[in-house]
């Protein structure tokens, strides 16, 4: 640190933070918890809606807070849980300063602006065109303002990071490389560039259209490009969801990336191949060739999910490396039995890791298959697969990460503990069993976005009554994690005991039976470099465990995948 | 792989890259192994497999398309039936070019096809945006305005299947199911 000054020593973990940052990261997290608040309360009541034993909304509420769910969750929550994200990343891991206040401020309000604009102009009835806004629907233009504010207010927030390590990097603030989880939220953060500049193309000329200044864009114009920003955003999610795996990984029960050069490449992977895959929303489009479809595919999309597939063993194998190092060693998954299931902060990542992998990663591919998807587009297979993966995946990573970011920046202690530890596993359950619901009622062909299956009569029959229910059931589930999580955070922010000054209380982490066999770093030591050297270290740091559970992932996924094959083979023929 | 690695919220050893070793390296080749397969699959089923999405489709002004659909119905029933009645009548059209109207929050006309001939089923929308969903088989297609989208259908078995619309169009989008009957 430069200069000691607008700076105070986390007493946890040592590090710096920077007291500016520090404003805009609380800012930011508690907009992000606020919408999470909205979105989640439109959640209920969505799912309340589509149990149609209860059938709770009216018709035209329902398409309204169905709008209104897909913003909150999806945008504002994330976006603004992401800046939080990535001002710590780029102070605290780089000992550096936030580049510009200034520039902090309006970032900030501009999201803030322009996330309201958005959740009034839907409130009032005058943006009923759910959150992919297709044309020719077209809403108020305050809607595609608020919009596009909430888009260069976060771009606005990026560069800040940007410049960040731009500064963090001429005052040789550290040295060498930058940490991993530094790393995973730059790339993070160059999507996210990529992404708003693609919701800045599709959205201008859309509000200019709205404002009556020029003609309609052509529909699939709209789409190719509104699903840069749509897929490309989740992207960042992902980014952001594996950076958050790394870093409670490492507070929760000292993990250490096995090989830095193989997860650092998987983050490349990302930035790379991801943009192609938003092809994947355009499989059954008219217009656009089955040649264009199986290319942007396949060759793209398969590498981010061979990124995908590095960072789920790379994830838990660093954690069975931690904990046998630490004596946790006892067959083949006892540094899994004894890991920290009672730290929220471990359990939040863990379940994330493997809801997001089983789940979303499996589904997602496999619906995403350029003719598997004609037996999936715009069923409630789509919703059941992206709600275990941005929610099961992205938000309980996050609601993970909240349980160290209290204490440590807002520095206040949980209150009732015992329930925040219960909190991951009632949020975890309750969104899996509601996306299986939508995956199955999905698969009988019930359609996402409706409000009524039977609206003219029964089409699906009783089992998509039953899965409905699940959705409905899961879904009330999944908000009681949610509003607990609220309540013990707001209650803390409140009520929660001041810990400024003294290191935060432990939630539990794996104490070492034995002295770590790890060598110390001495300098002047030469440093051993692959070959044989390498081999002997990956022996003395067994990752059996994992391979069996990666192994158990790459069957459970070639079944579904084949599955899938042999369930559109029983379609009618089409071309 | 380094044995003085450092934790992920810290910067790594100065001899950070070094390639993949022991499960690590292991598991890497599978998952691209099973990648590739996975890339291998779809132009296989494009050229072996029956059910695929080509995406033929043709510019058309949703008036023409309108009237193209009008003019088929009258050349199969004999009698004029105008989309802005809002009633859909059935056709029972021979094997080749069949046409399929969405609008809110009706598909128009009903059509009538033989299981086991092959149809080019022209589908497009005169207002929004609408998604083709043909129940019980659960096969789904995007349906745009200015778009001609033909799709190569052959009907397996007799029934009456209905089409659910499956992407929103309006506050009706929920009432709008249509069908297609098999003999």
């Amino acid at each position: 640190m430069n200069a000691s000054q607008g700076t105070r020593t986390c007493p946890t973990t040592g590090l710096p933070v920077c007291l500016d940052a520090q404003r805009f990261i609380k800012l930011n997290a508690v907009c992000a918890v606020v919408f999470l608040l909205i979105g989640g309360i439109g959640a209920l009541l969505l799912a309340l809606t589509r149990w149609q034993t209860v059938h709770l909304l009216p018709v035209d509420w329902f398409y309204r807070i169905l709008t209104l769910h897909g913003l909150n969750m999806l945008i504002f929550w994330i976006l603004f849980f992401e800046v939080a994200i990535l001002y710590f990343a780029c102070t605290s891991l780089l000992k550096c300063k936030l580049a510009s206040t200034k520039a902090a401020w309006v970032s900030f309000l501009m999201m803030l602006t322009g996330a309201i604009m958005v959740d009034v102009t839907i409130m009032v009835g005058q943006a009923d065109v759910m959150m992919t806004s297709y044309l020719p629907l077209l809403a108020h233009p305050a809607f595609y303002l608020g919009i596009i504010l909430v888009a260069v207010g976060t771009l606005i927030g990026v560069i800040n990071y940007f410049a960040t390590l731009y500064q963090a990097k001429k005052q040789k603030t550290y040295t060498g490389s930058v940490p991993l989880v530094v790393f995973g939220a730059t790339a993070a953060a160059i999507i996210a560039v990529v992404t708003l500049l693609h919701g800045a193309i599709a959205i201008i000329p859309t509000f200019m259209h709205s404002m009556g200044w020029i003609a309609q864009p052509d529909p699939i114009w709209y789409r190719m490009t509104w699903w840069g920003l749509g897929h490309m955003s989740q992207q960042v999610n992902v980014c952001a969801m594996v950076s958050v795996w790394y870093l409670l990984g490492a507070l929760t029960t000292g993990a250490k990336p096995l090989n830095e050069t193989v997860c650092r490449g998987a983050f490349v992977l990302y930035i790379l191949f991801i943009n192609l895959a938003s092809a994947h929303h355009l499989l059954v489009d008219p217009a656009i060739s089955a040649g264009w479809k199986i290319w942007n595919t396949s060759y793209a999309m398969y590498l981010a999910v061979l990124a995908s597939m590095i960072h789920g063993f790379t994830v838990p194998a660093s954690i069975e490396v931690a904990m046998r190092l630490k004596g946790y060693g006892r067959g083949l998954f006892g540094w899994l039995t004894s890991a920290p299931w009672r730290n929220p902060g471990f359990s939040a990542f863990f379940l994330s890791l493997v809801i997001f992998g089983f789940g979303g990663g499996i589904t997602g591919v496999t619906l995403g298959t350029q003719q598997i998807n004609i037996i999936a587009h715009n069923t409630l297979r789509i919703p059941g697969h992206f709600h275990v993966t941005v929610v099961g995946g992205t938000t309980l990573a996050f609601m993970g990460l909240a349980f160290y970011v209290v204490p440590l920046i807002f520095q206040r202690e949980y209150i009732f503990k015992p329930l925040a530890r219960l909190q991951p596993y009632l949020f975890g359950l309750g969104i899996t069993v509601m996306a299986m619901g939508m995956s199955f009622a999905g698969s009988m062909g019930v359609a996402r976005r409706s409000w009524d299956i039977e609206a003219t009569g029964s089409i699906y029959g009783p089992a998509a009554h039953l899965f409905l229910g699940l959705v409905g059931i899961g879904g009330v589930l999944a908000f009681l994690g949610l509003l607990l999580f609220i309540l013990l955070t707001v209650g803390t922010l409140i009520f929660g005991r001041s810990n400024a000054g003294q290191p935060m209380e432990n939630w539990g982490t794996p104490k070492a039976l034995v002295v770590a066999p790890e060598p110390r770093e001495v300098p002047g030591t030469p440093l051993p470099v692959g070959g044989a050297t390498g081999l002997a270290v990956a022996e003395a740091h067994p990752t059996q465990g994992t391979m069996i559970l990666a192994l158990v992932f790459l069957l459970s996924f070639a079944v579904y995948y084949f599955a899938n094959w042999k369930a559109l083979a029983d379609a009618w023929p089409v071309r | 792989m380094s044995h003085m690695s450092r934790s992920s919220i810290e910067c790594p050893a100065p001899d950070w890259f070094q390639a993949p070793t022991g499960n690590e390296r292991t598991w890497i080749g599978l998952a691209l192994c099973w990648c590739l397969v996975m890339s291998l699959m779809m132009p296989y089923w494009h050229f072996k497999g029956k059910q695929n999405s080509t995406g033929e489709a043709y510019a058309v002004k949703p008036a023409d398309f309108t009237r193209r659909t009008e003019q088929f119905i009258q050349a199969n029933t004999g009698t004029a039936t105008l989309l802005e009645d809002g009633i859909a009548p059935e056709v029972a059209a021979p094997p080749g070019e069949v046409y399929l109207i969405a609008k809110q929050y009706f598909w128009f006309p009903i059509l009538k096809l033989r299981a086991g001939e092959t149809y080019r089923l022209h589908v497009s929308s005169v207002d929004f945006q609408h998604g083709f969903s043909l129940q019980p088989m659960n096969m789904n297609f995007q349906v745009v305005p200015g778009y001609d989208h033909v799709l190569t259908i052959k009907p397996q078995a007799p029934g009456v299947y209905p089409i659910v619309c499956n992407e929103f169009c309006g506050i009706g989008h929920q009432n709008m199911v249509g069908k297609i009957i098999v003999e």
